[in-house]
């Protein structure tokens, strides 16, 4: 790092936060370009590098293999590929970005959905040689499903195409054929070589006929602010603070992150599932009493009456309030090698609920090349895609996925395991 | 834009939201402490995330009885501030009770014995949940590492078998006997912590900022002199001007040459840094994959 890297405290706050994820098929190149990124923005230590330089000659590979710098773990390393989601950061005086590098092997989907859950826009890698595969369209597929606002298709490996424009150009169409099918709108195209570093940072030299920005530019500048729903007024409580002592003999505290909407201090509210109404005393933090909240702060509910509330509820407007449930539409991903059992019982995670379910009908599952919807096929794989019925113990109170990812996501979780078995989106 | 809140903001309303989730999913959590930055900040932000109510967890430390003395008093000076209960794992009445064994030779290091005395303590208090202030952009390992880090009995984690962690939605159901690791911080850099102790004015040990120590010099490591340390016949001791940017234990800690008597000073001083703040750590060293295999076996 350099001293052009020092940024003052004054400058830091004004920096906004841009959280994305790697998607593409096996060996594309997504690692690598993490890896190209990170080092020509000077955010690789030297001791990072010198490791994974001597790494790159022991195993007599020509370069220093930049993709070492995100796979962490033995395995990875040993294979030459991702399994699991890595977490990397860096920062230019714009924004500060979390990376979520991801795998691309088909075995490993789960921890692409891991990635891509939280981002606010996806960098979908095509290898400039092979074009669209089925991952690809899998994983176009799952980033709109998760609805990540913003796509950007890298054509990477250029490279080996001599720079063409004509195979950027055959996939650009090709990708834009399938986009059309697809729940996206805002998507770029940026041809690039991720190993020698080709409109990663810097504006390549050997694509002259490309007239568009480099991917770092893109980054720093695309449209964030309308991202989070400021519109429908959610916050479920997770906690309720009740001090016990003298000086707050009184005081309880409805403690949570705010899912939707902007609440102002005296905004009339009601609370699920009681349908009590009150009104808001007071918004308050450690820093003090704040006039409003919206996402994604955490905050702490002061409510003027005393009504009985506790995790798991919801506070929202009285004018407008999500459905109450327990019959739902549910797109889910499966990720387990135990297929979804029709009829079986899973528990479900909902904003802060923790509550029972069953699979009560299994009504398609998508055929992820060609989207089209199979009735027939209800076996529900690892990695495969499909429209289901749930019904619940106790009503959720939820939006559809589409209008708040916060209130419109669950997961799915075996009883006898405890592990997470799948991602569901309500429809 | 109005309605926007800037990244350490929303850094902090992250960790804030996973601190509320351990007190609300566990029946018995503990803040791991190391009197480090990391874990400073992550107790300033559990204080934070329950005001006015007092941090619902206790902290625990595990003494290898190699700290620095000034790590000690600033935790407990914090411990009685807090108002909360501070729970030692001793690793020399371990080594005493010949519970373990200590290693011997010059890089001698109290790491692995950390980790046996760490899931202990862990047992007889039947902590359920313990939460780290370990951050993803410290170590290659680390990285990969989920917010809610299953264990299972042995308190091993299994890094090619880690539950899908999404959205905003932690699972944290466990068997009897299993217990999770928390890592409330992981989204934040070294740089973010940084800023976030000048923005938020949080007191440090004084070791991190510039001092006058008497040190000396092994494999390019500038270690403190102490009574835990051996050395071999050609390292001599010198006094040099000095800070640490982690803190471990006084015999593997490497402190840095260093003017910075400022948080200030600090941040400026890091974005010239060319070494991670791991880079002077011995533990780190002795493989590849040390700290993957530390954790494996349970090291946090
Ligand atoms: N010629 C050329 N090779 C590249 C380029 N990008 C990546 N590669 C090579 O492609 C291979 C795979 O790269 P990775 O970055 O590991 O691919 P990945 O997409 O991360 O793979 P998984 O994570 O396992 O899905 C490596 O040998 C890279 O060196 C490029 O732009 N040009
Ligand atoms: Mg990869």
């Amino acid at each position: 790092m350099s001293m052009e890297n020092f940024i003052s405290l004054e400058e830091y706050q004004k920096m906004s936060l841009l959280r994305f994820t790697t998607a593409g098929s096996v060996d594309d190149g997504k690692s690598t370009l993490i890896g190209r990124m990170l080092y020509d923005t000077k955010s690789v230590f030297q001791d990072q590098y010198d490791a994974i330089k001597a790494t790159s000659e022991r195993r007599g590979e020509e370069e220093v293999n930049l993709a070492l710098l995100t796979d962490g773990l033995k395995a990875e390393r040993e294979q030459g590929i991702t399994i699991d989601v890595a977490y990397r950061y860096f920062a230019t005086p714009k924004r500060k970005f979390i990376i979520a590098d991801t795998p691309g092997h088909i075995q490993y989907t789960r921890n692409m959905v891991t990635g891509a859950s939280t981002a606010n826009l996806a960098l979908i890698l095509i290898d400039a040689r092979n074009g669209i595969v089925e991952q690809t369209r899998r994983h176009a597929f799952i980033a709109s499903l998760l609805q990540i606002p913003h796509l950007v298709i890298c054509v990477n490996k250029m490279d080996l195409v001599d720079y063409k424009e004509e195979a950027y150009e055959k996939i650009r169409s090709d990708f834009q054929g399938f986009a059309a099918k697809l729940d996206v709108n805002d998507v770029e195209f940026i041809p690039v070589s991720a190993l020698k570093g080709d409109n990663i940072v810097n504006e390549s030299e050997n694509m002259p006929w490309y007239k568009g920005t480099t991917l770092l530019y893109h980054l720093e500048n695309v449209h964030i602010g309308s991202d989070h729903n400021f519109i429908d007024c959610r916050m479920p409580v997770q906690h309720v603070i009740r001090p016990y002592n003298d000086d707050y003999h009184d005081y309880r505290g409805y403690a949570g992150r705010l899912a939707g909407g902007i609440f102002k201090k005296g905004d009339k509210v009601m609370v699920l599932p009681s349908g009590f109404t009150s009104t808001i005393r007071k918004i308050n933090t450690f820093d003090g009493e704040i006039p409003e909240a919206f996402p994604p702060m955490s905050v702490t509910m002061l409510l003027e009456d005393n009504i009985d509330i506790s995790r798991g509820d919801m506070i929202v407007r009285e004018n407008n309030v999500p459905e109450v449930t327990q019959d739902l539409e549910v797109m889910v991903c499966w990720f387990n090698e135990r297929p979804l059992q029709p009829r079986g019982k899973y528990a479900i995670l909902h904003t802060t609920q923790d509550v029972r379910c069953i699979i009560k009908d299994i009504r398609y599952k998508v055929n992820i090349n060609t989207l089209h919807r199979d009735e027939e096929d209800k076996f529900i794989k690892m990695n495969d895609i499909a429209r289901v019925v749930i019904r619940t113990t106790k009503p959720l109170f939820v939006d559809p996925y589409r209008k708040n990812r916060n209130t419109g996501s669950i997961i799915f979780v075996d009883e006898a395991t405890n592990e997470t078995v799948g991602a569901g989106m309500i429809i | 834009m109005k309605y926007h809140i800037n990244h350490l903001r929303e850094l902090e309303a992250e960790s804030i939201f996973v601190l509320r989730e351990v007190a609300a999913q566990f029946q018995n959590p503990v803040i791991m402490f190391s009197g480090g930055k990391d874990s400073i900040v992550m107790t300033h932000l559990a204080r934070k995330a329950f005001f006015p109510a007092k941090i619902p967890f206790p902290l625990l430390h595990v003494d290898t009885g190699h700290n620095f003395p000034e790590a000690l008093e600033y935790r407990d000076n914090l411990v009685e501030e807090l108002g909360v209960k501070l729970i030692v794992g001793s690793v020399q009445e371990a080594i005493n009770k010949k519970l373990v064994i200590e290693e011997k030779g010059f890089n001698a290091s109290r790491n692995a014995l950390q980790t046996a005395v760490l899931l202990e303590t862990l047992e007889t208090h039947k902590f359920d949940a313990a939460m780290g202030g370990a951050r993803r952009d410290e170590e290659k390992a680390r990285a990969k590492e989920r917010f809610f880090s299953h264990r299972d009995e042995f308190g091993q984690w299994d890094p090619k078998n880690q539950r899908p962690e999404l959205w905003n939605l932690f699972n944290g159901k466990k068997q009897m006997g299993e217990h999770f690791r928390v890592f409330p911080i992981s989204n934040w850099t070294e740089l973010d912590i940084w800023q976030y102790i000048a923005l938020e004015k949080i007191e440090l040990p004084s070791l991190y900022l510039s001092h006058k120590r008497r040190c000396f010099i092994r494999d390019g490591v500038i270690l403190a002199e102490s009574d835990y340390v051996n050395m071999k016949p050609d390292e001599k001791i010198e006094e040099m001007v000095v800070r640490y940017r982690t803190l471990g234990d006084m015999p593997i800690t490497g402190a840095v040459l260093s003017d910075a008597s400022t948080v200030e000073d600090i941040i400026r001083e890091i974005a010239t840094t060319r070494v991670t703040e791991r880079g002077g750590r011995a533990d780190d060293k002795r493989s590849e994959t040390s700290m993957e295999d530390r954790k494996k076996q349970g090291y946090f």
